[in-house]
């Protein structure tokens, strides 16, 4: 299982990347796709939509569950990942790759942890 | 006493002693003795299956059966070809459940796929779901899958025929949501009315067509406004009407929905009947209800599954769209077999002798002193004045065995009656005849 | 199997109506421009089809039926043919009331007959399944609340282990939903409802017996803690089947419910529908009945008066069975899923190990993570035996589970068939796992890519231009 050093990572299993212009990237993890399996359908805010820290900002589906995505920070949708849309299975097949919104004029962030301490944590909820 | 239990009093007996009980009590011991019936129910006494068929056919003969229809608004009068009858009372058909064990329910699910198809073949929109209530729920949910976050209020034609109107509201008191009528002007929408109360904060617009007065609305017209101000346009259609007239995809409509009854069920005292509801590809994750999909097993073979469950309220609990969780699926295979039996050339059949048939009713009414109220193009309905009480025309009319058209009540005019008729194939040359030479007695009477 | 667009030729049909007698009028202007297709096939054609189909669907008449929650009882051929009467099929449903009066009568004493077995005061039979009554009962909860000005009551709680259309109801009558845990006995926690309870509960949503098969026996102090809480009381009646003429929601604290006609009172389920969802209620929620002309009436919930030729079928079944036969159903039913959960319970695990009510839940947990034996495989093993399996995954608050209800319409041999065949997929999950993994084997079709038919839906048929 694929822990990226270079991002952060919510007990929600989102994973966070900070952008140069101080914006960040959300997407899910590696060990959230394993758990959800097959993901068949995404349903994402809109640009523009006010996001908030700890809240349901849209979730995933697959066949027989539908599950929740946190935003690990508070701000404003600057874009949203169309193409996931149509290609829900790139979730699965490039969790990391597959960025589900850009959040910019950020207010808070919640407390991230960095890849080692997600790995510890994802071994803890086994 | 009726008793479909399949086990003697002896065997229950045995199996009680057998699992550790003893006796049927025992059972039930668990339950607090507050809350146990004490004494028996106060039912009448249970009958054999003669007696039952005897009370139940002196409850039908209390009813009556009128040979002569020509009352619709809402509720329609078509022949039910014999093989319809046939192919729906097969009990595989019958006693099935809910097909969520696809592997033994590929009949159920292939006919759910063939329904599905022929619905959109009728209204030319991109996605069907397997059927919900009735047309008037149909009508109400699809309101809601146009509401967005800044787009709340939906609005509704005046030509909407009252049961749907009365559900729509219904609905929308469940969720606080503001539903404004259109106006009509003239038997149809007031087109200036719409577009002055169209705007950023609309969600819908909902037309029927034919509409209650049986009138063509200026469907492609009122979709292009209902689309300039950026709302979803909601059309409620008449199955049997689709084979001629204009799809409501050609009117530029998102969502079609409508009763699907006139497709091969019986009136029924008002039920059960067939609520459909196509979308366009992009709002097929709002539509309700159950949809089956094509798919391959794991050999290859093509096969049905019922899809998209996701958007459903068993696995969405209360963040789904809706709580539905049947469909009509008898009733939505009757549509299928009444679909296949009458095939496109009998259905444009069907509506050709409706609206000529109509037509002709309606010439000689006029005739007969029961002018038009509108003058404007309509299907298999039509509204006519009514000289004299029209209640007490209607009262002759069923003395005679003619269940005649509705009477329109609370138009607010003031003037005298005026009736709703609606004429079908069902309705003979001679019967029409008949029935405006009994109304000419009536009116000739009253003047 | 051959689609019903791939039979027939253009140019076939049937011959169903006569020319036309009067002169011919078309649509002019407003005339559909887009070609239309539907079968094109000679009444031949479409009865082998609809014959192929038939041998492709599994209903009651074909075996056993163990649906948990579900109540797939046998459905009585008298009932079939008393809602086949002209005089009940040739009625249009706005003829004058004076025409109608065997509808009216059957619709009243159908009333009087339900209201006593759930000890309600009025009943309205319009809604047209199970989870368009629990709407309507919601609807008569608000309409309570607002009436009296009490506008703060927004929530209602629901336990964890409810049908998912509770919830989903609940949302569409404008209430957040109040999810409270169930305790480990399956039953409601009654700490948590105190907790849950206060001045902005509308109601509670509950069915007695619980979705585990058991009955809550604290039943009266949950309903006292809502109402005196200033909530009501909605009872969901899937689960009726168990205590019908032994005990009524009306004595343990409901105010309002619904009846599952197409489960409890035996009309078919005709694959998915159509059912019949009456709502009963106590005398201080009648004023809001809808389809009545009473001023406070909610209005109305569909067309009409409901899906009257179910409720013809269910009111022949109720009359046939009468004041003895009614509590006889119930008890049998109990009694043959007591025979099953019995004879089984050394072998599968039972999600609790005490007398159930009609129904029991047996947990696959174990043996999944053991033998890597899902409930599923159990539930599509039994397909290869001709039975249709039980409910799958649902109460959630039991992993791995499966529901199994037997009604009291199942003969003891056809008990016998399901415990051995029970039985037979348990050793050979032992021996040949993949055997039960790879199931059914037997069937038309082998497990379906459900993946596919979600990530790119095809929903219907395209005809080739």
């Amino acid at each position: 299982m694929n822990f990226p050093k270079e991002l952060k990572y919510t007990k929600s299993h989102e994973w966070v990347k900070q952008e140069a212009d101080g914006s960040v990237l959300v997407g899910l993890t590696d060990y959230a796709q394993q758990e959800l399996g097959d993901l068949v359908f995404v349903n994402l805010p809109d640009e523009g939509d006010e996001v908030t820290a700890g809240e349901v900002f849209g979730d995933v589906e697959s066949v027989k569950a539908v599950s929740d995505i946190y935003s690990p920070v508070t701000g404003v949708v600057t874009a949203v990942n169309e193409a996931l849309l149509d290609a829900p299975e790139s979730i699965n097949e490039d969790p990391y790759g597959a960025w589900f919104l850009k959040v910019g004029e950020i207010t808070e962030t919640e407390e991230l942890m960095d890849a080692e301490s997600y790995e510890a944590f994802t071994k803890e909820e086994a | 006493m009726g008793n479909f239990i399949s086990t003697t009093r002896e065997e229950q007996l045995e199996m009680l002693q057998e699992i550790g009980y003893d006796s049927f009590q025992a059972l039930f011991a668990g339950i607090p003795k507050d809350v146990l019936l004490k004494e028996r129910l106060s039912l009448p006494e249970g009958c054999s299956e003669l007696e039952v068929s005897r009370i139940l056919a002196g409850l039908a003969a209390k009813n009556v059966v009128f040979p002569h229809i020509f009352r619709g608004a809402g509720a329609y009068h078509h022949y039910i070809p014999a093989i319809v009858k046939n192919v729906t009372a097969k009990e595989e058909f019958l006693t099935a459940y809910t097909p969520y064990q696809a592997e033994i329910s590929q009949g159920n699910l292939q006919s759910i796929f063939e329904f599905q198809s022929m619905i959109c073949e009728l209204t030319g929109l991109d996605a069907a779901n397997a059927s919900v209530y009735d047309g008037a729920t149909a009508a109400a949910e699809s309101l809601f899958m146009c509401i967005e976050r800044k787009r709340k209020k939906v609005l509704v034609s005046a030509t909407t025929p009252p049961e749907v109107l009365g559900t729509m509201k219904t609905y929308c008191y469940g969720r606080d949501t503001e539903l404004l009528i259109v106006p009509a002007k003239d038997g149809t929408t007031d087109q200036e009315a719409l577009a002055q109360m169209l705007d950023d904060s609309v969600a819908c617009f909902y037309v029927q067509q034919p509409n209650y007065y049986g009138l063509i609305e200026e469907a492609r017209t009122l979709g292009e406004l209902v689309h300039t101000h950026g709302a979803s346009y909601i059309m409620g259609c008449n199955p049997i009407a689709l084979a001629a007239l204009e799809t409501p995809a050609e009117c530029g409509a998102d969502i079609a929905v409508g009763e699907g009854q006139p497709l091969g069920m019986p009136l029924g005292f008002g039920g059960p009947y067939l609520g459909f509801m196509t979308a366009t590809k992009k709002m097929l994750r709002k539509l309700p209800g159950r949809i089956v999909g094509e798919t391959v097993d794991q050999e290859g073979r093509r096969g049905y599954v019922l899809t998209l469950q996701a958007r459903e309220q068993h696995i969405r609990r209360e963040k789904a769209g809706s709580n539905i969780c049947s469909n009509q699926a008898l009733c939505a295979l009757t549509a299928s077999v009444y679909l296949s039996a009458m095939g496109a050339e009998g259905l444009a059949q069907v509506a050709g002798l409706c609206t000529s048939k109509a037509h002709y009713l309606q010439q000689e009414l006029a005739a007969a002193g029961y002018p038009p109220v509108y003058q404007k193009p309509f299907f298999h309905e039509f509204v006519t004045e009514c000289p004299g009480d029209g209640a007490k025309v209607l009262k002759m009319l069923e003395q005679h065995g003619y269940l005649g058209g509705l009477l329109l009540s609370g138009n607010g005019t003031g003037a005298a009656s005026r009736i709703l008729w609606c004429v079908t194939e069902m309705n003979t040359k001679a019967e029409m005849d008949e029935l405006v030479r009994l109304l000419k007695e009536v009116a000739e009477g009253c003047n | 199997m051959q689609l019903i667009f791939e039979r027939g030729k253009p140019g076939r049909r049937c011959t169903i109506l006569p020319e036309c007698d009067v002169p011919v009028v078309t649509m002019g202007a407003h005339a559909r421009q887009k070609a239309l297709h539907l079968p094109a096939v000679s009444e031949n054609d479409i009865s082998r089809h609809y014959t192929e189909l038939a041998k492709q669907t599994h209903g009651v008449n074909d075996g056993f039926y163990p649906l948990g929650s579900c109540t797939m009882k046998y459905n009585p051929k008298i009932n079939e043919l008393t809602a086949s009467l002209p005089g009940f099929t040739e009625i249009h449903p706005l003829q004058p009331e004076d025409s109608v009066q065997g509808c009216q009568e059957l619709l009243s004493q159908a009333e009087q007959m339900f209201c006593e077995i759930t000890g309600m005061d009025a009943m309205t039979f319009q809604p047209a399944a199970g989870a368009h009554g629990e709407f309507t009962g919601l609807l008569l909860i608000k309409a309570y609340h607002d009436q009296r000005g009490d506008t703060a009551r927004n929530k209602i709680i629901v336990p964890d282990s409810a049908h998912g259309t509770n919830p989903a109801s609940a949302v569409m009558v404008g209430y957040q939903v109040i999810n409270i845990p169930s305790g480990e006995d399956g039953l409601v926690d009654l700490e948590a409802l105190r907790n849950a309870v206060g001045p902005d509960t509308a109601g509670l949503m509950l069915t007695n017996p619980n979705t585990v098969g058991l009955f809550d026996t604290n039943i009266l102090e949950i309903t006292r803690i809502v109402h005196e809480a200033g909530g009501l009381n909605y009872y969901d009646g899937a689960n009726l089947n168990a205590v019908m003429g032994i005990a009524r929601p009306g004595d343990m604290g409901f105010d309002v419910i619904h009846l599952n006609l197409h489960k409890t009172f035996s009309t078919p389920h005709g694959g998915g529908g159509p059912g019949s969802g009456p709502v009963g209620c106590k005398d201080m929620l009648t004023p809001y009945l809808p389809g009545r002309k009473t001023p406070a009436s909610i209005g109305q919930v569909k067309a009409f008066y409901g899906n009257f030729l179910v409720v013809v079928k269910a009111f022949t079944y109720v009359r046939m069975l009468g004041a003895e036969g009614v509590p006889m159903a119930s008890q049998n039913a109990v009694l043959n899923a007591n025979y099953i959960r019995v004879k089984l319970k050394d072998i599968y695990q039972m999600a609790y190990d005490e007398t159930c009510m009609h129904e029991f839940v047996m947990t696959l947990e174990q043996e999944k993570h053991d033998l890597q034996v899902s409930a599923m495989d159990i539930a599509k093993a039994l397909l290869d035996y001709g039975i249709h399996p039980p409910t799958m995954y649902f109460p959630l608050i039991v992993h791995e589970a499966l529901m199994v209800e037997p009604t009291e319409t199942e003969s003891r041999e056809s008990l016998d068939e399901l415990i051995q065949a029970f039985v037979k997929i348990y050793e050979t999950a032992k021996t040949n796992p993949e055997q039960i993994r790879s199931a059914p084997h037997k069937t038309q079709v082998s497990r379906l890519d459900e993946v596919a038919a979600a990530r790119n839906p095809r929903l219907r048929y395209e005809w080739p231009e």
